[in-house]
């Protein structure tokens, strides 16, 4: 018994330079809005981006992009449709934006099923807004994807870095390369996540300021991309991408 | 799921498998696909017939159905999998991702969205039979 899947799912990222997974260990932290920025900002500098929107219960890139009546063609498989210069992949276009009530491996058949029939074809980046913690989808991609790496994103919280650490942990564990770990919504330099992840080994990027201006800008990636948070990720996509 | 898809996903699989085993020729795959994958088995088919790689210009591939049953977890009961009523736009993105069967099936019993795929989901290869080097 084998499932003939499987055997294509490596192949499907074989056209693909980097593969960035922007993940944390805590819901609500920023993944989303700091994995479309940061996608958009590699695709103004020039580069052949996709995203890929893995958060099935809850996905959310396409209300940032303002996406709406967008369908992927087939052709041989899904090819991702092109919005504001990036190949946009979610779970929305089937779901037509229903609750998707999908319990631990349901979630693993759809995302394997995904991954399967989606051809990307080359592309320089492919930005992976992950669902938060370590379960299904997480798991899923250190086994099926390779030359993965993970972009962890947390808020000073103490609470939230506690998730986000052992995120850390795991990919530590599993030998995945981690970029860093950025600082989302930071209200004040603290200091304790810098020093809890270098204290962990790991690269402190920095910190992105609370930008009130973000809610305004929700759906509309020009507005996006003309606030101060788009600034600050336009500094971390060059230390990402060095 | 894409019959493409499916199509390259059998191929590779007979190919690792028959290098794993050390087939020099693979002579039949069996492949069993489930109902709420609706896969048209012509253009899969028609798509192994285009794929076909050295060591297996002369397999024959077996495709069989399994129909799809569902069982609520709420109140356990079980039923088919039925494409009348449903408009081409979920009957597509069921034949996509058959996970999306939770977004729009509800049990026929109590309306719970939370059931469980007893069988006919997937798509597995039963087995693939060969010519080993040594024989």
């Amino acid at each position: 018994m084998r499932d003939p899947r499987l055997e294509i799912v490596a192949e499907r990222f074989t056209g693909i330079r980097r593969i960035i997974a922007v993940s944390s260990g805590k819901g609500g932290v920023g993944k989303s809005i700091v994995a479309t920025t940061l996608a958009l900002t590699l695709a103004k500098t020039g580069g052949r981006v996709g995203l890929l929107d893995l958060d099935f219960t809850s996905p959310s890139t396409h209300v940032i992009l303002g996406v709406e009546g967008l369908y992927p063609e087939e052709e041989k498989g899904i090819v991702p449709p092109i919005t504001h210069d990036l190949s946009y992949m979610s779970i929305v276009y089937y779901s037509a934006d229903e609750p998707v009530p999908l319990r631990g491996a349901d979630v693993s058949n759809a995302l394997v099923e995904l991954l399967a029939i989606t051809r990307w074809g080359e592309l320089d980046y492919l930005i992976i807004d992950m669902p938060p913690g370590i379960g299904d989808a997480t798991l899923d991609l250190l086994r099926l994807i390779p030359r993965i790496s993970f972009l962890v994103v947390t808020t000073p919280s103490r609470v939230a870095f506690e998730s986000v650490r052992k995120l850390l942990l795991l990919l530590r564990e599993t030998s995945t390369p981690v970029l860093g770990v950025v600082e989302n919504m930071a209200t004040k330099s603290l200091g304790y996540i810098r020093d809890k992840v270098e204290g962990l080994h790991f690269r402190y990027l920095g910190s992105l300021a609370f930008d009130p201006e973000i809610e305004d800008a929700i759906g509309d990636p020009a507005k996006l991309m003309a606030t101060n948070f788009a600034k600050e990720i336009k500094g971390l996509s060059k230390k990402v991408s060095a | 799921m894409h019959e493409w898809a499916l199509a390259e996903g059998i191929v590779s699989t007979a190919k690792k498998v028959a290098e794993e085993q050390g087939l020099t020729e693979v002579t039949e795959v069996k492949v069993m696909i489930g109902e709420l994958q609706q896969v048209e088995h012509e253009i899969i088919e028609f798509a192994l017939e285009q794929l076909r790689t050295p060591g297996m210009e002369k397999t024959k591939f077996v495709l069989e159905a399994a129909p799809a049953k569902f069982r609520c977890r709420k109140c356990s009961t079980e039923w088919g999998f039925k494409t009348e009523g449903l408009t081409d736009e979920v009957s597509e993105a069921i034949h996509f991702v058959p996970e999306m069967a939770h977004v729009y099936i509800k049990c026929p019993s109590c309306g719970s969205p939370d059931f469980e795929v007893v069988e006919g989901r997937g798509v597995w290869v039963a087995h693939i039979r060969g010519v080993r080097k040594d024989a």
